[in-house]
């Protein structure tokens, strides 16, 4: 297909960076454990020209203020223990997706934004069973596609009954599509509705209301709306009283990051971005600790967004999402990292040692999300392990995110700085799950458990290049006189592929082992759903998603494949 | 009994038709078990106060021009709701959209059927609707002929109600059987199960406001199964082409309920010499509403109406017309090619700040053009009221404000405009809103005119009698037997 609309002259960045001051589809209001979080998108305030966001559908710049606003709860108000997600408007909680900017938009964009809201999405059950912040969601009038699905990613959904509140997965009938954001297997897995009543409600285009929503399950209760507060208040109660999270405990303060470029280099605090247009490839730099950690919790709250840990992941999370969205020629991305092995380690040992402070316990988290992102990111990932480096502990989870990993032997002639290592902490062994469920260190040894126990007795060791080698903890070791050349020959022959058949190929083999709802939704349901959208009974001229407010029906071919 | 071609109605089952009910027990069985909830919605939720009176009521016998209206005394809860369907006519064609040429559906077509239950469920809840809005109304009736009036207007929303329910059970299984429930579990203004539409779950607190409802809001109605009496659908629009029939009564209710309230104005105007319609405190003294508050009301129940067609320009208009299940105001009447799919439609809208024509496809701009007609019609009626006030010699003109004023629904929603279409800004519009609409001293003025005038051949103080009575019947007839209760 023609990606025309895809490169326009000059493409505006879209910035993943905002803040609640500056929002404009969305409204936070806490108070004390309850938060709601309020849905009333400015119809006008669209991320591109050429559509309106009407009935509260959602485009990118509407997602990315939720994932921020998901993000600004669990660290800036620690207390909040049940967040109620609910509509501004008065007939309508969400009509999902906006079909004009699908229909208008590139195929790329259309998977990332996809991906991005299902990365969302799984922020929010994240915050649920990772820390104990519950989602409620309040449903007064239609909760159409993405708009259910929005529910659904919550841990309790409850629907006015009042004839026309009703929750439904219209994009099949509607428009030849899937529901991109998990709702098929939410349905299934989650709420455990039953296949065929799930067939019934994706074929239907009103969807369900009333009694029968809450008989099949899609709804947790239907009250009238004359209750509806009162039962959200119960339901918030309830949720609260379950939760773990600390009463009368003051957050932290997100600010904004500190991020600069000059286009070929965009400049953080503790990573660097080189990029190198010609070869299609940007270099992460990720700088080490400058200094020890804080002697205490207490010490680590004051230091806030500026602490290592917690400011390297948000600012590592911001050029993922750049480079996915604003840089989509660059096919491979390459880590590298600087700083000293020791210090990355006692940063480690301190969050395991404070684990049970919420803040702790945010930061493992939120590495966790970031390192699923690394996972998730459509580019052939390499880690060059040189000397200097300090890939150990949390930060070598990316070396094993990688799909090929590069470690220098020794030093090159001249170079003072320190032999290239690797190390393991604790932390390596659980606390970062891929969406499998799994570690990085178990999905990559899955058929040899042994590996991950030796690496387990290795905790805290200095490993060289050999010894990483021989653990299986980085693809190959070259010496000094191969390895520039060898490194080199990899990263030309990878450009060298097919972008498509990478994006296949390295999807396929990261996520070895068991199915879980995130692998079925970032596998099984994006692969489909990234195959209707080429295909013309979606996206051709007569096909239902082009065709879609004009009126005239779809013109489908009829063929099976 | 068997159906009979000519349109006579079956009395044999319990439920009088055209339909050969006889013939299809499942339906009918559908149907006697939906009776007893309709009858009971009908007892608590229909006219309060007079279910037991004897009313002088039309009842269709058949559909032919000359059987359609029986007159006689009937009591409301034994009124005989009947299914009437116009006679079939088996050359009609689908008329218009992608369909255009293919023999109407006598079924209804898999892949239209929950597009199809949506538009009858849609109006099927606004019938009831309006009965719940105007059931305190007959305890401050005018006259026994207004009663009379309300009360025909009452059941036969209730036989419009029946019409929509017939096609539920008969062609859409179980889910209509459950939509057919759902039309009387709904209220109107009810906060837990409110009616569908907004303007059918405002109140309807004073008989000049059943009257502009009559007049603006049925009016709506007429233009909805206009189009739905194009439908390819051929059940659908010989219901509505029926339904018609009787919706011009209700209509002619609204248009000579207004007219005879601006005639009484005028002639007590006149009478006290009083020549300036906005000397309010005066003509108001004289027990008459006075023009300027009519003007109000008319403000109120056209912009109420006009939220009725949705969006200007809407999708799922698009969809009903181009699957040929909703067309247009006369549609077969019109000159084009009826696909519409490369005509263009200009709609009035809201476009960087100002209010302006656009040039929409024409598919999408459906409801925009029944707006429109429907608008041209309300005209009509606006300009022969003013003819009234013309004759009596007082200088003033009711008008229809502009679409951009007071809506809640479509383009100007997030506006607010003059009844000169004037942009405003909320401090503007905060300030001067009661001099466009019913102001709350204007309720209670209008609300202590409406006291019961149940005398035979008499009328309350504000409202005119009418030129001729109802059936030919004498200025004394007895329209209402109230019974003691």
């Amino acid at each position: 297909m023609s990606d025309t609309t895809d490169k326009p002259a000059a493409p505006a960045r879209i910035d993943f960076e905002t803040a609640p001051e500056r929002y404009k589809h969305w409204r936070i209001a806490v108070d004390g454990p309850v938060a709601e979080l309020i849905l009333d998108v400015d119809e006008n305030a669209t991320l591109r020209p050429g559509y309106q966001l009407k009935l509260n559908s959602y485009d990118l710049g509407v997602d990315i203020e939720l994932a921020d606003a998901v993000q600004r709860l669990r660290f800036e108000h620690p207390g909040v223990k049940v967040v109620v997600l609910r509509s501004g408007k008065d007939r309508v909680f969400c009509a999902g997706a906006n079909i004009r900017m699908l229909a208008g938009s590139s195929h790329a964009h259309k998977v990332n934004f996809c991906k991005f809201t299902n990365e969302t999405r799984f922020a929010m059950e994240d915050a649920s069973a990772g820390s104990g912040q519950r989602y409620l969601c309040a449903i007064q009038g239609t909760a159409a596609g993405g708009g259910y699905e929005l529910a659904l990613a919550c841990d309790e959904i409850i629907l006015a009954d009042d004839g026309n509140s009703s929750v439904s997965l219209p994009e099949l009938p509607l428009l030849a599509v899937l529901p991109g954001t998990g709702g098929l297997t939410r349905v299934t897995d989650k709420r455990k509705v039953r296949r065929d009543r799930a067939d019934v409600l994706c074929t239907l285009e009103e969807g369900l209301k009333g009694k029968r929503a809450a008989d099949w399950r899609v709804v947790d209760q239907v009250v009238p709306r004359s209750r509806m507060d009162a039962a959200v208040r119960e339901a918030a109660a309830r949720l609260a009283a379950q939760s773990d999270r600390p009463s009368d405990v003051e957050g932290i303060k997100l600010t904004p990051l500190k991020r600069a470029s000059d286009g070929g280099t965009v400049t953080y605090s503790s990573l660097r971005v080189e990029i190198d247009r010609p070869a299609r490839r940007a270099t992460l730099v990720i700088l080490g600790p400058e200094a020890a950690p804080p002697a205490d919790a207490a010490a680590m709250q004051c230091e806030g967004a500026a602490f290592w840990p917690l400011r390297l992941s948000r600012e590592l999370d911001d050029a993922l999402l750049d480079l996915r969205t604003n840089e989509r020629d660059l096919g491979t991305l390459v880590f590298k990292s600087a700083g000293d092995p020791a210090r990355v380690l006692a940063y480690d040992a301190f969050l395991e040692a404070n684990s049970a402070h919420w803040l702790a316990r945010e930061i493992l988290h939120q590495w966790k999300r970031v390192l699923k992102r690394i996972d998730l990111t459509s580019r052939s990932l390499v880690a060059l392990v040189e000397p200097g480096s300090c890939f150990a502990g949390t930060l070598a989870e990316i070396v094993l995110a990688c799909d090929r990993s590069f470690m220098l032997i020794g030093t090159e002639k001249g170079d003072n700085r320190a032999a290239t290592t690797m190390a393991l902490s604790p932390l390596n062994f659980g606390a970062y799950p891929m969406s499998n469920g799994l570690t990085r260190l178990a999905t990559r040894f899955l058929g040899e458990p042994e590996s991950v126990e030796a690496a387990r007795a290795a905790i805290g060791s200095t490993l060289d290049a050999e010894a990483c080698e021989e653990a299986g903890l980085v693809t190959i070791a070259y010496d000094t006189i191969d390895y520039a050349d060898e490194v080199r020959i990899f990263l030309e022959e990878r450009a060298s592929f097919s972008a498509d058949g990478l994006t296949g190929l390295e999807a396929n083999l990261r996520f070895a082992g068991p199915e879980t709802m995130e692998t079925k939704v970032f596998g099984r349901l994006t692969a489909w759903q990234n195959w209707i959208f080429q295909r013309p009974n979606a996206i051709g001229p007569d096909g239902a998603l082009k065709r879609y407010g004009s009126g005239v029906k779809a013109d489908f071919d009829p063929e099976r494949v | 009994m068997t159906t009979n071609a000519q349109g006579a109605v079956d009395y044999s089952t319990k439920i009088p038709n055209n339909v050969g009910l006889n013939d299809d027990q499942r339906v009918l069985k559908a149907l006697e078990q939906w009776h007893p909830g309709y009858i009971d919605w009908w007892m608590t939720m229909g006219p309060e106060g007079f279910q037991t009176s004897d009313v002088y009521l039309r009842t269709a016998i058949s559909i032919g021009p000359k059987g359609w209206a029986k007159f006689d005394y009937v009591k409301m809860p034994e009124y005989r709701w009947g299914i009437l369907l116009a006679p079939q006519d088996e050359s009609r064609m689908v008329n218009f959209g992608a369909h255009k040429g293919e023999k109407a559906w006598q079924e209804v077509p898999g892949e239209y059927r929950a597009m199809l239950r949506r538009l009858v469920v849609i109006q099927g809840d606004t019938e009831p609707a309006s009965v719940e809005q105007q059931r305190h109304l007959g305890k401050t009736a005018p006259s026994l002929y207004d009663m009379r009036n309300l009360f025909q207007v009452n059941v036969e929303e209730g036989r419009h109600l029946w019409a929509m329910v017939y096609l539920l059970h008969k062609y859409f299984g179980r889910d209509g059987r459950e939509e057919a429930d759902g039309l009387l579990q709904r209220r109107s203004g009810d906060l837990d199960k409110p009616r569908m539409l907004g303007a059918f779950n405002e109140s309807t607190p004073d008989w000049l406001s059943f009257f502009m409802f009559t007049f603006f809001t049925d009016r709506d109605g007429k233009m909805q199964l206009e189009s739905l009496a194009q439908s390819g659908f051929d059940p659908l629009s010989r219901t509505c082409r029926f339904m018609l029939t009787e919706e011009a009564h209700h209509m002619f209710v609204g248009e000579t309920g207004v007219g005879r309230t601006i005639e009484r104005t005028c002639e007590a105007m006149k009478a006290a010499g009083i020549e300036d319609p906005y000397d309010i405190n005066r003509v108001r003294a004289l027990g008459v509403v006075d023009l300027p508050t009519l003007q109000k009301k008319a403000n109120l129940h056209f912009s109420l109406s006009l939220d009725l067609f949705g969006s200007e320009v809407s999708t799922n208009a698009a969809n009903f017309y181009n699957s040929g299940l909703k067309g247009r105001f006369n549609e077969t009447r019109l000159d084009d090619d009826h696909l519409l799919t490369s005509a263009t439609y200009p709609v009035l809208k809201f476009v960087d700040g100002a209010i302006r024509m656009v040039d929409e496809p024409a598919l999408t701009a459906i409801n925009m053009r029944l707006r429109d007609d429907y608008v041209k019609d309300c005209q009509g009626g606006v300009s022969r009221w003013n003819r009234i006030i013309e004759k009596a010699g007082i200088k003033f003109q009711l008008t229809l404000p502009s679409v951009a004023f007071n809506r809640a629904i479509g383009e100007f929603r997030n506006i607010h405009a003059s009844p000169e279409g004037q942009l405003l800004s909320d401090g503007e519009w905060a300030a001067r809103k009661d001099e466009w609409l019913p102001s709350k001293d204007d309720g209670a003025f209008i609300e202590s005119l409406m006291k019961p005038c149940w005398d035979r051949g008499k009328y309350a103080g504000w409202i005119s009698p009418p030129k001729v009575g109802i059936d030919s019947k004498p200025g004394d007839f007895e329209y209402v037997k109230i019974a003691v209760s």
